[in-house]
């Protein structure tokens, strides 16, 4: 296929920009077939949080995600980008709706690929029965899309990462890729610090956050299947491998997935650390990873790393 | 009501169900003779790698050998906050939990979930919200995140925050916010025999489609959710 002048142009912003400092729709502007999207319930409807009003707190018109339909190197795809930015991506009802919307097309039309770029401390707070029951809808809704033959891809390397439920959702898709600052959890840091005590997690060690729950780590121990560099021209390249590979959802998947998590749970139960962890898989010198650019690392990952390729 | 009463007053036909380090599994007789598996979490124990593990091969060993429907009992913590359980993947492993759960309600197995105690955030994520009914006892305290630590992140008084909770019930812990909201289904009596509101909710099984926002809109829970998604699904059909 030939290029249009505009996709150069896009791909050539896209290769200087990254990801992770990005705005969602500069995110989606550059990593999509050049003005190829068309937003569902843009920000002009104004269809804002009905709830944040309650705390004297500003809305956004768009409740901080933005969902449509575009293409990728010429085929469909649904996406949908969180905004970091505003209330940290977090789940409000708004915003897990039209997310909860989209999967439910794809369910119906089965043949969509859906790109979700998360970007998210889970449920807002603010309205936290209604994001956690959101999260809980988008959950089905994606395991509904992907028994109906859709995949779900996930692209994680936002500044807010991807916790809480944003983690469980992130389980829930047919492929994972990931950047370095691209962090995955459950509980956050400061949650663990402030439940646990700084014993059990201090968060000011940044360095102990990035080799916890940090992309490089989550890419070695299987939990991704692809590691990007922080650009949004990676991500695009990386969307499209992943769509490329990732093969129809089945029982069969999921037995694999148990086995592959029991397996890790045998393996690196006894832990201690990260760079236990990456020792215990061959590493040499595994107090470096963190430290290894982006292409010496992909080359290690390649090398070592597991996949959850048709075990997710 | 304590486990052991909560299983005898649903299974008076017996039940070969066990507590083990929190985590509850086995079968059940039914009044119509079928069989259900059982799994949960007691006691208020967190939820973290090995908990998931255990409870997901439950299901899935059942999923292959066994048949009928399946509840889920819970008393939970919130996920277990740990330096290992973060380490190990704990979102892996509670979505493994949660999906095996939605695969087997799609595939005959219907799925209900018990909630008789605490239960909060990513636990609550993987149990109680991945199944296709979830119902409450009264005295059941879910919560997404306690007031005193939700006045830390809003940093708004105790007082403030109780206030609002009166007039809204979208942030407040608590069964009957969650019941507004269209993630508890009903609320059970807990005077009465429990087997026979089983077997009620088991002869008018709702259908698998997820219909939580058009209950949560019913109840007035939540007033947008519902028109938002479905605006979402019929805008991204028309592109086809």
């Amino acid at each position: 296929m030939t290029a249009s002048l505009d996709d150069v142009a896009r791909a050539q912003r896209a290769r200087r920009t990254s990801f992770n400092e990005a705005s969602a729709r500069t995110r989606l502007e550059l990593m999509l077939d050049a003005g190829s999207l068309v937003e569902f319930i843009g920000p002009e409807q104004r269809e804002v949080s009905p709830h944040l009003r309650i705390f004297d707190l500003p809305e956004q018109f768009d409740d901080g995600i933005v969902v449509g339909h575009a293409r990728l190197e010429g085929s469909p795809v649904f996406v949908a980008a969180q905004e970091g930015r505003f209330m940290g991506g977090a789940f409000g009802e708004v915003h897990g709706a039209k997310l909860t919307g989209l999967l439910r097309a794809a369910r119906e039309i089965g043949s969509i690929p859906v790109l979700i770029l998360f970007d998210t401390g889970g449920v807002r707070l603010q309205e936290a029965n209604a994001g956690e029951l959101a999260i809980a809808e988008i959950m089905r809704a994606v395991m509904e899309a992907r028994t109906a033959g859709a995949k779900v891809i996930g692209l994680i390397g936002g500044r807010s990462g991807c916790y809480g439920g944003g983690g469980l959702i992130a389980g829930c898709c047919s492929a994972l890729a990931v950047s370095e600052p691209g962090r995955i959890a459950v509980s956050g840091p400061e949650v663990i610090e402030t439940n646990r005590g700084v014993e059990e997690f201090d968060s000011r060690d940044r360095a102990l956050v990035w080799r916890t729950m940090g992309g490089k780590h989550r890419r070695l121990l299987g939990a991704a299947d692809v590691f990007a560099d922080d650009t949004v021209q990676d991500f695009r390249e990386a969307a499209l491998e992943l769509i490329g590979l990732v093969g129809a959802f089945g029982p069969d998947r999921l037995k694999a997935e148990h086995e592959r998590l029991a397996g890790r749970l045998r393996r690196f139960g006894t832990c201690k650390d990260a760079v236990d962890i990456w020792t215990a898989e061959g590493v040499a010198d595994a107090e470096t990873v963190p430290d290894l650019p982006a292409d010496r690392f992909i080359a290690l990952a390649d090398r070592i790393g597991r996949t959850s390729r048709d075990a997710r | 009501m304590t486990l052991d009463e909560i299983l005898v007053s649903l299974f008076p036909d017996g039940h070969e169900v066990r507590k083990d380090d929190g985590v509850v599994a086995g079968t059940a007789t039914l009044r119509s003779g079928g069989r259900m598996l059982v799994i949960g979490v007691a006691d208020r124990t967190a939820l973290g790698v090995n908990e998931a593990i255990r409870l997901s091969e439950h299901v899935l060993e059942s999923i292959d050998r066994g048949s009928g429907p399946i509840l889920v009992l819970v008393d939970s913590d919130s996920q277990r906050m740990s330096k290992r359980d973060e380490l190990l993947g704990l979102n892996e492993f509670l979505a493994h939990l949660a999906k095996v759960l939605i695969h087997a309600d799609m595939n005959g197995r219907p799925t209900i979930g018990l909630l008789y105690g605490h239960s909060a955030a990513g636990a609550l994520l993987a149990t109680g919200l991945a199944t296709r009914v979830l119902v409450g006892l009264p005295g059941a305290e879910p919560a997404v995140m306690d007031l005193p630590s939700m006045a830390r992140v809003t940093k708004l008084s105790m007082e403030a925050l109780e206030e609002k909770a009166k007039s809204t019930p979208v942030f407040a812990p608590g069964l009957s916010n969650l019941e507004q909201m269209g993630a508890v289904h009903m609320i059970w009596n807990d005077a009465a025999p429990l087997a026979s509101q089983l077997e009620a909710l088991l002869a008018d099984m709702p259908a698998a489609h997820d219909r939580r926002d058009a209950l949560g809109k019913q109840r007035g829970g939540r007033p947008k959710a519902a028109d938002i998604s479905e605006r979402v699904r019929d805008l991204a059909l028309q592109v086809r």
